[in-house]
């Protein structure tokens, strides 16, 4: 049979009812109708390779009401990125919606139904967009096929405008909301029917608008939930409002891995409000996603809760903690850098014999670089609400992975994951804090001593930096060889730092794959002899994602690095950064012995020096590299490739007298392929342009005697509209021919690097310890 | 008992004179526009206006909460206001959006006091205003914008 002539071949039966409701076809059914292309990618790689995988039936994903209104649904966790709105975009773009008559229905934690949701990683955009198109192009083939049914006209001769079927020849139209109820009695057309638009047709996909380097292309298409944040209807996972609810705050051990030894709570139950005080028991070590434990007190309103916690007299017991009840940073410090003079596990070897190179050197190069722990610290501190009633817990929380959500509630209640529902809010940041659902079992361990009411469990920006999931601390030590020409001969990096693995299992006290493939082993140089060291790191306290996570040490020192050696060879930075990338080429990660690529096909995304090449020149072009500067005043370069995304930025600064930073201007440029929204690509960037100036000058989190010594925003400091850079640019490469690649964090890793160059342009004094702080006076 | 004024509502409240205005606009009244970020007056997302000024919220008691309080939600028919709101829609200020209502509050209580604001000013007025998402520098434009409708009326 011809699929030609069977646009609408009949599909699985489950997928009927398109149109008319949101409660689609499984996954699981749907399986067994991929093509063979897309089944391996299923298999393998990108989104296919993830719990879940992707979904793209329209019914699970698209409703159409007969007023017109389209409701796509989006599957990922909002969190700053603009999915709501890109995602969404995407769709109505392939479908032909008007932006107008456009809704989004945020999803529950459903995987099965809604593949994966995991919203971290920065695959929001690069694993739905196919899957949002295809959905869309099927409903978009059913529309037409209802409207070429109703004027029993040939198929081809009807063709989609804006929210409007149209008969060419006729010049015949019927709107999408009085073709809906037709359509919906269709079965889905197979994928191999569909035809996804021309780029020549498209409306919103790729096309710029909103603010562009300072000139406002168009204030159209606006953001989905535009309004309701600026009118204050957004509701945020802080924001949810059940009859009822009940308000709890939790005294957490200090050190990780303590317990409470006993308490008093005779004051606490004195303040008027204070309902209840009760004791939460933690995990073993490692923690993992559960609750640290602790002391909670569940109040009639947030600041009874809070004053009764004031009140409570806790003995802690650190016997359960070890040795992180020694953990303090300056000695762990130390420590990691007296370990990174001797030799580590090696996890890349390429070429000759790195230190007899080192030995012979013409010039050896070496300096150690430090970044301390940091915490995510987003604008929401964590905060959830959960009611559990008839065995059945439901709960309303601003969460990443919602998915680990629902199981983590499961688990500790000892109920089946099927009798937990997670409602996602929008996150007021998220950053890789709101990954892990600790705070949200927290919230259902205190509501299962209240049954059938809402518990709401709201953390203080204390308990946030306090118990935070913390940002890695790390040292790296460098050493180079240079020839008589400063040509780098020989490279050696030696990273130590705790990993993210002793989060789930015995400290393995060394990267893990993909933590050595953020940046590490993905080294591009184009060196004679290179070797990758990796000597151990313990870990002591929750050591969790941060925004782009080991990307961030690996980049800041790489890119350091590679400005000091240039400044021994006496070249300049930018034309010696091409040099050590060496010719035009694409590198196969696991030849670098990188297996993981993000979780991407090694094919469709090598690692691509060209890519690399390209975005150093524009970042370097637009802000004028080369020009003569005002004594004070310099320009720094760094560039990074992450999450299958390329950027690189140059800093304009200037340092007075009495070392005081002003940041004139940044350039960014910015390679991830094809760009689904460019208006929210250039926020992301510029987003985190201003984050990582943080991580350069300010954000550290340090430990006494394994307790954190910052707990407020006057002691762990964080970016301020005066620290931003007075001119911001993104650039974005075009680029629709490589795959496409991730948005969220790629920015972030080049910042700090950059900016020290740019320091180091200014002053002539090398910033090798993070942040900068006052390193800048005197 | 302790009689408060919101958004020209006069509201009634057994509430501590001691509980801070936001705890009591959230979860007392139920208006949830004004959000907490640190509870130590150190992030702006708390911000409301008091006989229009800017005032942190978080950690004004109630029983100080003795003049005309105007919050996010009544934003939209304020002259000033709703101007600005315009200017952040225009130009996608938000990213996550949670520190925006008190970006907001400050940028127009700011250009009540001040119309035509410098640039340094600007940056002054709202450098209480702590955005983790990094929206300063469309902040800035915004607040510029909304100057500019101002005057333009």
């Amino acid at each position: 049979m011809s699929r030609a002539d069977d646009r609408l071949h009949i599909a699985n039966v489950s997928r009927r009812g398109l149109l008319k409701g949101l409660a689609g076809a499984s996954a699981l059914l749907l399986a067994a109708r991929w093509d063979t292309a897309l089944a391996s990618e299923q298999a393998q790689f990108g989104a296919g390779a993830m719990p879940g995988g992707w979904v793209d039936d329209p019914n699970v994903f698209i409703q159409i009401g007969s007023d017109g209104v389209v409701t796509i649904v989006n599957n990922r966790s909002e969190m700053g990125q603009g999915i709501r709105t890109s995602l969404v975009m995407v769709g109505a773009d392939e479908l032909g919606a008007d932006w107008d008559q456009v809704r989004v229905r945020q999803a529950d934690g459903d995987q099965e139904k809604y593949g994966n949701q995991n919203t971290d990683g920065s695959r929001s955009m690069r694993h739905w967009y196919d899957p949002m198109r295809r959905a869309a192009a099927a409903a978009r083939l059913m529309l037409e096929q209802a409207a070429a049914n109703q004027w029993d006209v040939p198929l081809h001769e009807v063709e989609t405008r804006v929210h409007k079927i149209v008969h060419k020849p006729s010049g015949k139209e019927l709107g999408f909301g009085a073709l809906a109820e037709a359509a919906s009695q269709f079965d889905v057309p197979d994928r191999t029917a569909l035809v996804l638009k021309a780029n020549s047709e498209l409306r919103f996909i790729g096309k710029e608008s909103g603010l562009v380097n300072g000139t406002l292309e168009s204030a159209y298409p606006k953001a989905i939930d535009g309004h309701d944040i600026v009118t204050g209807q957004a509701v945020f996972g802080a924001d949810i409002d059940l009859e009822d609810t009940l308000y709890a705050v939790i005294a957490r051990p200090p050190v990780y891995g303590a317990a409470v030894k006993s308490f008093d709570d005779t004051e606490a139950l004195k303040i008027s409000g204070v309902e209840k005080v009760m004791r939460i028991d933690g995990a073993q070590q490692p923690a993992g996603f559960s609750p640290l434990g602790g002391v909670a007190v569940v109040a009639s309103n947030t600041w009874a809760a809070m004053q009764g916690r004031k009140a409570l007299k806790i003995d802690w017991d650190n016997g359960p903690a070890g040795d992180n009840a020694e953990y303090t940073s300056d000695t762990y410090r130390k420590s990691l850098e007296e370990a990174a003079g001797s030799p580590g596990k090696v996890v890349r070897e390429n070429g000759g014999d790195v230190d007899a190179a080192l030995d012979a050197a013409d010039k050896r190069v070496s300096a150690t670089y430090y970044m301390p722990h940091m915490a995510q610290a987003p604008m929401e501190p964590p905060v959830a609400t959960v009611r559990i009633r008839d065995g059945k817990a439901e709960a309303w929380a601003p969460v990443q992975n919602p998915a680990a959500t629902r199981d983590a509630i499961a688990n500790r209640l000892g109920i089946d994951r099927s009798e937990v529902t997670v409602h996602v809010t929008l996150l007021g940041g998220g950053f890789g804090r709101k990954s892990k659902p600790d705070f949200v079992t927290e919230a259902a361990i205190v509501a299962e001593a209240f049954q059938g009411r809402p518990v709401k469990l709201q953390w203080s920006r204390e308990d946030d930096i306090h118990h935070s999931y913390f940002h890695a601390v790390t040292v790296d030590r460098m050493d180079a060889a240079l020839d008589a020409e400063g040509k780098a001969t020989a490279w050696r990096h030696r990273t130590l730092s705790p990993s993210i693995g002793s989060l789930f299992a015995p400290d393995p006290k060394h990267l893990q794959e993909f933590e050595q493939g953020m940046g590490l082993n993905t080294m591009p140089f184009d060196i004679p002899a290179i070797r990758l060291e990796n000597p151990p790191a313990p870990a002591h306290v929750r050591i969790g994602w941060f925004r782009a996570v080991y990307n961030l040490p690996h980049a800041w020192a790489i890119q350091s690095f590679a400005s000091e050696l240039a400044e021994a060879a006496g070249k300049d930075h930018r034309d010696y950064l091409l040099d050590l990338l060496g010719p035009d080429r694409e590198i196969g990660n696991l030849t670098v012995g990188d297996g993981w690529n993000y979780g991407e096909d090694p094919d469709k995304y090598p690692i691509d020096i060209a890519r690399m090449r390209r975005v150093i020149e524009r970042a370097t072009d637009e802000a004028g590299w080369g020009r003569k500067t005002e004594k004070g005043r310099g320009l720094g370069l760094a560039f990074h490739h992450s999450f299958v995304s390329y950027t690189a930025i140059v800093f304009d600064v200037e340092v007075d007298d009495e070392g005081q930073l002003t940041i004139h201007r940044a350039d960014i440029a910015f390679d991830c392929g094809p760009q689904a929204n460019p208006e929210r690509l250039r926020s992301q960037l510029e987003g985190a342009c201003v984050m990582g100036i943080g991580i350069a000058m300010q954000n550290e989190v340090t430990f006494e005697d394994g307790v954190a010594q910052q707990g407020n925003f006057d002691t762990y400091l964080v970016p301020r509209m005066p620290d931003a850079p007075k001119v911001l640019h993104v650039h974005l490469i075009d680029n629709p021919d490589d795959a496409m690649g991730g948005a969220g964090e790629p920015g972030l890793p080049p910042v700090a690097p950059a900016l020290c160059n740019a320091i180091h342009a200014a002053t002539g004094k090398r910033i090798r310890k993070l942040p900068v702080g006052d390193q800048l006076s005197g | 008992m302790i009689s408060l004024t919101i958004n020209g509502e006069k509201h009634d409240l057994d509430v501590p004179d001691d509980m801070p205005l936001l705890w009591v606009l959230r979860d007392v009244i139920g208006m949830k526009g004004t959000k907490f970020g640190c509870g130590i007056s150190q992030c702006g997302a708390c911000t409301v206006h008091m006989d229009g000024a800017a005032i942190r919220s978080c950690i004004t008691p109630v029983s100080a909460a003795t003049g005309e309080i105007e919050t996010i939600e009544a934003m939209a028919e304020d002259t000033v206001g709703k101007n600005v709101q315009q200017a952040w829609l225009d130009l996608g200020v938000a990213q996550c959006g949670y520190c925006q209502a008190g970006q907001i509050m400050a940028a127009t209580a700011l250009l009540k006091k001040t119309p035509k604001p410098e640039t340094q000013e600007i940056v002054d007025a709202m450098a209480g205003n702590l955005c983790r998402c990094g929206t300063y520098n469309r902040i800035l434009a915004a607040v510029e914008k909304a100057a500019d409708m101002e005057s333009s009326q």
